[in-house]
């Protein structure tokens, strides 16, 4: 079953006078559970799918469906709470806030919730648990290594227990080590807790961690592996 | 408030800024309270003075005197019950730095009308006895110490030489308009000592009704009209009112001052709130990708602002309420009853409010229009 499905999407950008066609009829299915790996030189358009899907930016044509919601037709303010919901974003470059500690930052999501103080706290300390850090509650992100950084950054984006979690370059700052730590990370979030993983990367040996690639280039998927998009 | 840390962490940020600019709202705040207050001490003194009391002063302007012979025929008027003088002494004392109102009064008739004074029986029995002998207010005891059968000596300004008087009472206002830092003596001490043949400064009637002040007014001045000392009658509220606008425009001065103030700090608080939000541009950009709303991120930035504005307001305007009450501030005598009125306190919240709005809208409506993606792609 498909989690995520993109159909016939054309996304134009504007830069001046000039229009930029990114994508042309693109069309993709995710699956439930699965684990992707997004490949492409620069500018192929590997970030504007993710922030497509993610619903921080609008196709110009076409639909977006996650987990049977149209993303594509939402406002801004129904997407805003769809995403605290539903996705889970890790960014390249950790994307801390340096004045939280790494408990208050994994927290974040959650004061957008219901969920009492309470509850709040067994989530924060569960995530951070799951990425081994329940030992760095009240550290700040200066007091992390980048490898730790990152490993908060994905506590704080599954702490909501999102549908799909997105990452976006995730060991692109990342020593060799530290990379590991992170995607032997990512392959237990896909095979215990079931997670539907969807990765950008450059990198081939973090590609090769994911159970699905797909190739794009100028738009356009180029090469497959798995499942037809 | 579960957002507290956050906000507790943003404000946290740049602890010194924060600082600063919670100091300057107070500062400006402390000030436009301070200018404020003024305005409504001198309004609240030149409303001060009883419907029933008229004053007389000579027409060319009230520092030139008027012969004492004319209370007699004051006394005369149609209306006319009572009838006291006063001079405006003008001394110094100790160090000759310290000054303070001094008046020579005729002392029985001038308490008489004047009700709102109020003195213990017995000393105000010694001081009529006394030709020598002082009245003073409150708070001179409080500044200087004094005690009731003291002597103080004086310098003259306008009438030279040192005066010692012996203190023979002390005068509580029970009107918080009236002076209580000032010092009365007895005329008939003044027109001896100096010998001036009978002059007094100004004279004090109480009449009849306050309806018939405009007619005993008319009637004191006409009679006067064709002397070497014509007369210009008025209500006491007016007298008062005189002295206040010896100032000039001075509540145009303190209003311009005061405001002044305040818009710069609206200036220094908003580029405080817009640098601090343009510094965050990628937490906010974050916070949106995480699943912060666009008016939730406008609260949020915006209670910054209040949180800002309003600890600066509470310190600079209870720092002005509770500073003038502990010291007793008077101007030096010139501001009687200084006191920061609850009214000046809500026109301060008032401006509170304006300056979280001025200085906050603009930074916060900034968050909430954020572009996402724009933001990230210039951040990664």
């Amino acid at each position: 079953m498909a989690l995520v499905e993109v159909r016939d999407v054309n996304k134009m950008f504007s830069r001046g006078s000039e229009r930029i066609e990114v994508f042309h009829g693109l069309t993709l299915d995710i699956e439930q559970g699965s684990f992707t790996a997004l490949m492409g030189p620069s500018g192929s358009g590997k970030s504007t799918l993710l922030n497509l899907v993610a619903g921080l930016d609008r196709p110009t044509s076409g639909t977006i469906r996650v987990g049977g919601a149209e993303v594509s037709a939402m406002t801004a303010t129904q997407l805003a709470g769809w995403r605290a919901a539903n996705i889970g974003f890790v960014f390249q470059s950790f994307n801390l806030l340096p004045v939280l500690t790494a408990y208050q930052n994994v927290e974040l999501p959650l004061l957008l919730t219901r969920l009492s103080k309470k509850e709040r706290d067994e989530r924060v300390r569960i995530a951070l648990g799951v990425v081994g850090l329940d030992d760095r509650l009240d550290h700040y992100p200066r007091q992390l290594s980048g490898g730790q950084e990152q490993r908060v950054a994905i506590a704080r984006a599954i702490v909501a227990d999102p549908t799909l979690v997105m990452l976006d370059e995730p060991t692109g700052q990342l020593d060799a080590a530290s990379s590991q730590e992170v995607l032997n990370l990512l392959g237990r979030l896909n095979d215990e807790f079931g997670k539907t993983i969807l990765i950008v990367t450059h990198d081939p040996s973090a590609a090769k961690r994911a159970k699905r690639e797909l190739h794009l280039d100028k738009g356009t998927f180029v090469e497959q592996e798995g499942a037809a998009p | 408030m579960k957002f507290w840390t956050l906000l507790r962490a943003n404000l946290g940020r740049h602890k010194r800024r924060t600082f600063l600019t919670v100091a300057s709202v107070a500062l400006a705040l402390f000030l436009f309270a301070s200018l404020r207050t003024v305005i409504t001490t001198l309004a609240a003194a030149a409303q001060f003075g009883s419907a029933r009391r008229l004053v007389t002063t000579n027409a060319t302007g009230f520092v030139l005197p008027l012969p004492v012979s004319y209370a007699n025929r004051l006394g005369t008027v149609p209306g006319i019950e009572k009838v006291t003088w006063a001079n405006w002494f003008g001394g110094r004392y100790g160090d000759g730095k310290r000054f303070f109102a001094t008046f020579a009064i005729d002392a029985e008739s001038y308490l008489d009308l004047y009700p709102e004074m109020s003195v213990p029986a017995d000393q105000k029995a010694a001081f009529l006895q006394d030709k020598g002998g002082a009245l003073i207010g409150a708070r001179l005891v409080d500044l200087f110490g004094w005690k009731v059968g003291q002597n103080v000596t004086l310098q003259g300004t306008i009438f030279p030489g040192d005066w010692t008087f012996t203190v023979r009472g002390v005068y509580t206002p029970t009107d918080p308009a009236i002076n209580d830092d000032a010092m009365m003596f007895h005329w008939s001490y003044l027109d001896e000592r100096t010998g001036r043949e009978g002059l007094a400064g100004w004279y004090i009637m109480q009449i009849d009704r306050p309806d018939n002040a405009a007619n005993v007014a008319t009637t004191i001045d006409d009679q006067f009209r064709s002397s070497p000392f014509p007369t210009k009658t008025g209500t006491e509220q007016a007298f008062n009112a005189s002295f206040a606008t010896m100032w000039g425009n001075i509540g145009l001065l303190m209003n311009t001052i005061g405001l002044a103030v305040v818009f710069a700090i609206l200036l220094v608080t908003a580029n405080a709130m817009m640098m601090s939000a343009r510094e965050r541009t990628r937490e906010l950009a974050i916070l949106k990708t995480i699943g912060y709303t666009d008016r939730l991120l406008f609260v949020l930035v915006l209670a910054e602002a209040g949180i800002i504005t309003v600890t600066g307001a509470v310190l600079g305007l209870g720092a002005a309420k509770a500073l003038y009450r502990a010291t007793n501030f008077n101007g030096g005598g010139f501001l009687p009853g200084f006191d920061v009125t609850w009214a000046t306190m809500a026109a301060g919240a008032a401006i509170t409010l304006l300056l979280m709005l001025g200085s906050g809208i603009i930074p916060a409506a900034q968050a909430a229009r954020l572009p996402v993606v724009t933001a990230l792609r210039n951040v990664e």
